[in-house]
């Protein structure tokens, strides 16, 4: 059993106290840790960022990007990249383009069609690794993916059908 | 047989809300189009409403104009009934926030207005209730009471009782608290508020609060039956239907599943999620409260419609209402006091081997529960419900309910649920597909006297539509694939069907036109959750798409395409 305050803290207000350890009860998949590295992004962080995906084809950056994905609820709404609230990221085409720079933004800043703006809730370094997991969702791209997910099983295919 | 309560009043031919009448039968008495004539049914008139998500609304009939309210964003538009047309009279657009689509967990929906009293009440996602002037679309007013930014939206058509608008929120999937709310119909301020979840003052149980079963009494039971302050963010919201006994003076409504997915998280019975409460329209003091599903496993919420029947039990009637719940169970419960008289499966369940009416709970099956680092397969019915929100209907010259269902089973993997506000609250890794037969839906002619199918229609789609029934003796109904149906009430059998451009989501309506003939209304426009794939674009390579719904109308795109449009048919 999860301890129960745990599923009621709130993020934001976690990652603004710095440095928090998040109490985990026993039976809990998540280990504690340290959330946060760097401060929340600055204003002039962000004028300042790269339009480069600093990260960009970086194994480690992946896998740190898939777990923050669901750390996140990203795929709450977006899915493995099917989608459901949000978009499919698995689409051809993408409302505000495939440029990590714009992938960066929609997630700083939001969009008007229901996008929330993570500005402040999460460091950059996060952002960008959550950029580098987005971008290997793109159906155009053929690069590595991440470490196969823990969902295959819940990948379409045969299998499960009418029994 | 079962027979509709005596104090419904006597058909006019106008539909007025979406479920016909207080007892929510949607049973009309018109005629004209019956089993022998139904397959001249042509196409009178239609309507496109320029907006391509769910079209869930049942379309309104005042006198000689109809009321149709769209998804998101929630345009309202009256049409002016002409013989074989019908012209926009006005056009309302409330424009509400683009960013309610966002937490609107299921296509961004709208399920009908309400009219009384001179006015056309309806919601908007983001948020808002509001009242116009019937005859000129002037806006009389306007009151916020959802906040998009904790997640909360409405879907929900709201119903007036006794000069109170009530109106129920959405977004348990966000960790949303349930309540419904009463407006004055006549300025729309808030008279009282009913929350799902927290303690007795704020669920409104006090002195008249007598509840039938043993595990529903006690103190505080909203706030006690959960981890502290997890009712806080513990869903139970109260996006489905309502009805109102004017008789015994008391309104029903269900309470959606508890947040998050992850029961784990909330170790209790969660109360009052999954109930159904009987409440005072005035005061909004609870009467009773019946939870169908203590400690949800599977997001078996409890809005599904009430249908109020009188129903013959052990040689004497009894005020009933039946209530086909998302854990494939009818409930037959006496509405008076929230005794459950029956409850018989209407599908194939493997999440429980049945209800036990000495404590209303059912029979859980201990290997089918959810837990982190484990699949379990073959859950029946999928989260889906073996019927969702499509509404059933109740006809008293065959004693049967109509429920249009899913069939869906799914496989399900529980995990760590963040909650972050404004942001899903689920912790789960679902997939659905076609239960037992291969068949995804059916219509089914329920006996709920004898607790048993009389008749059941396979459909290749789950049944996404709501059903209608007339005294001609058809069931009308539409399908997610474009089909709208009308078949013998008696038999089952196909009497004639028409393929709109999208699929049907929404709740057939018959009325009598100003020329005196019988018309009978559909919205399509495909979307909803189980439209998805559709309306969505969503991907069903991910399994886990849609929370799950998507993999199991993977091929609904080859099917159907988008776009809102209403259809009229009568004879010719």
């Amino acid at each position: 059993m999860c301890s129960p305050f745990r599923s009621l803290s709130r993020l934001r207000d976690v990652l603004l106290l710095g440095g928090v350890l998040l109490a985990v009860g026993p039976g809990c998949q998540r280990s504690s840790r340290t959330l946060l590295e760097t401060a929340p992004m600055s204003a002039k962080a962000e004028r300042d960022r790269p339009a480069r995906n600093p990260y960009e084809d970086n194994a480690y950056a992946m896998t740190e990007g898939q777990r923050l994905y669901e750390w996140y609820n990203c795929s709450g709404c977006h899915a493995r990249g099917g989608g459901g609230i949000g978009p499919p990221l698995m689409a051809k085409t993408w409302r505000y383009g495939k440029e990590p720079g714009g992938i960066y933004t929609s997630i700083v800043e939001g969009r008007p069609n229901g996008m929330p703006s993570w500005r402040g809730k999460m460091p950059e370094y996060q952002v960008w690794q959550i950029v580098t997991y987005v971008q290997t969702l793109d159906a155009d791209r053929s690069i590595a993916s991440p470490p196969g997910p823990r969902e295959e099983h819940m990948q379409a295919g045969e299998g499960a059908s009418s029994r | 047989m079962a027979r509709i309560p005596t104090w419904v009043p006597r058909d006019d031919g106008q539909w007025l809300h979406a479920a016909k009448d207080y007892a929510s039968t949607r049973f009309s008495s018109l005629d004209q189009i019956d089993a022998r004539n139904a397959a001249n049914l042509r196409l009178a008139f239609s309507f496109s409403t320029g907006v391509s998500k769910g079209h869930e609304a049942a379309p309104l009939v005042v006198g000689s104009t109809m009321y149709i309210v769209t998804p998101y964003p929630n345009y309202l538009y009256a049409l002016r009934l002409e013989k074989s047309a019908a012209t926009v009279k006005w056009t309302y657009k409330p424009n509400p926030d683009p960013a309610a689509q966002g937490v609107a967990c299921c296509d961004v929906v709208n399920r009908g207005a309400a009219y009384a009293d001179g006015k056309i009440v309806f919601n908007t996602l983001d948020g808002q209730t509001i009242a116009l002037n019937a005859d000129d679309g002037k806006e009389i007013w306007k009151t916020r009471t959802g906040d998009i930014r904790h997640g909360e939206s409405i879907t929900m058509a709201p119903l007036v009782v006794d000069g109170k608008v009530l109106v129920g929120n959405s977004g348990a999937k966000f960790g949303v608290r349930g309540k419904l709310t009463a407006l004055e119909l006549a300025n729309g301020k808030v008279a009282w508020t009913a929350w799902s979840t927290g303690p007795d003052r704020d669920v409104l149980l006090g002195s008249r609060f007598h509840p039938f079963y043993a595990a529903d009494r006690g103190r505080d039971l909203g706030v006690t039956s959960w981890p502290p302050d997890a009712w806080k963010i513990g869903g139970g919201t109260v996006w489905g239907w309502i009805s109102y006994d004017p008789a015994l003076n008391l309104v029903y409504y269900g309470t959606s599943a508890a947040a998050p997915w992850n029961a784990d998280q909330r170790p209790g019975d969660n109360k009052w999620t999954a109930a159904i409460f009987a409440r005072d329209p005035r005061s909004g003091e609870a009467i009773w409260a019946y939870q169908s599903n203590p400690h949800g496993l599977f997001d078996y919420g409890g809005v599904n419609e009430n249908v109020l029947v009188d129903l013959p039990w052990n040689g004497a009637f009894r005020q009933v209402l039946l209530h086909a719940d998302r854990n494939g169970y009818v409930y037959v419960v006496d509405r008076a006091t929230g005794e459950v008289l029956s409850a018989k499966p209407f599908t194939r369940v493997t999440t429980s081997t049945g209800v036990d009416t000495n404590t209303g709970r059912p029979r859980e099956v201990s290997e089918k529960r959810p837990e982190i680092e484990r699949t379990v397969r073959d859950i029946c019915p999928a989260s889906a419900g073996g019927k969702d929100w499509q509404p059933s209907a109740f006809s008293p010259r065959t004693g049967l309910l109509y429920i249009p269902e899913n069939n869906l089973c799914e496989d399900a993997e529980a995990l760590e649920a963040n909650y972050i506000e404004g942001t899903p609250y689920l912790g789960a890794n679902i997939k659905m597909y076609a239960g037992a037969g291969g068949h995804r839906g059916a219509l089914d002619a329920w006996d709920p006297v004898a607790g048993a199918s009389v008749w059941s229609r396979k459909e290749k789609f789950p049944a996404g539509s709501g059903a209608l029934v007339t005294a001609g003796d058809l069931v009308f109904y539409g399908t997610l694939d474009g089909w709208f149906k009308a078949v013998d009430a008696r038999s089952g059998n196909l009497v004639w069907q028409f393929q709109a451009a999208s699929g049907i989501v929404g709740q057939p309506i018959t009325y009598r036109g100003p020329d005196g003939k019988q018309y009978v209304a559909v919205l399509s426009g495909v979307g909803g959750w189980a439209g998805l794939t559709v309306s969505g674009d969503v991907d069903p390579q991910d399994g886990t798409a849609a929370w799950g719904f998507a993999y199991a109308t993977k091929d609904l795109p080859q099917a159907t395409r988008k776009g809102g449009m209403l259809y009229v048919f009568s004879l010719p």
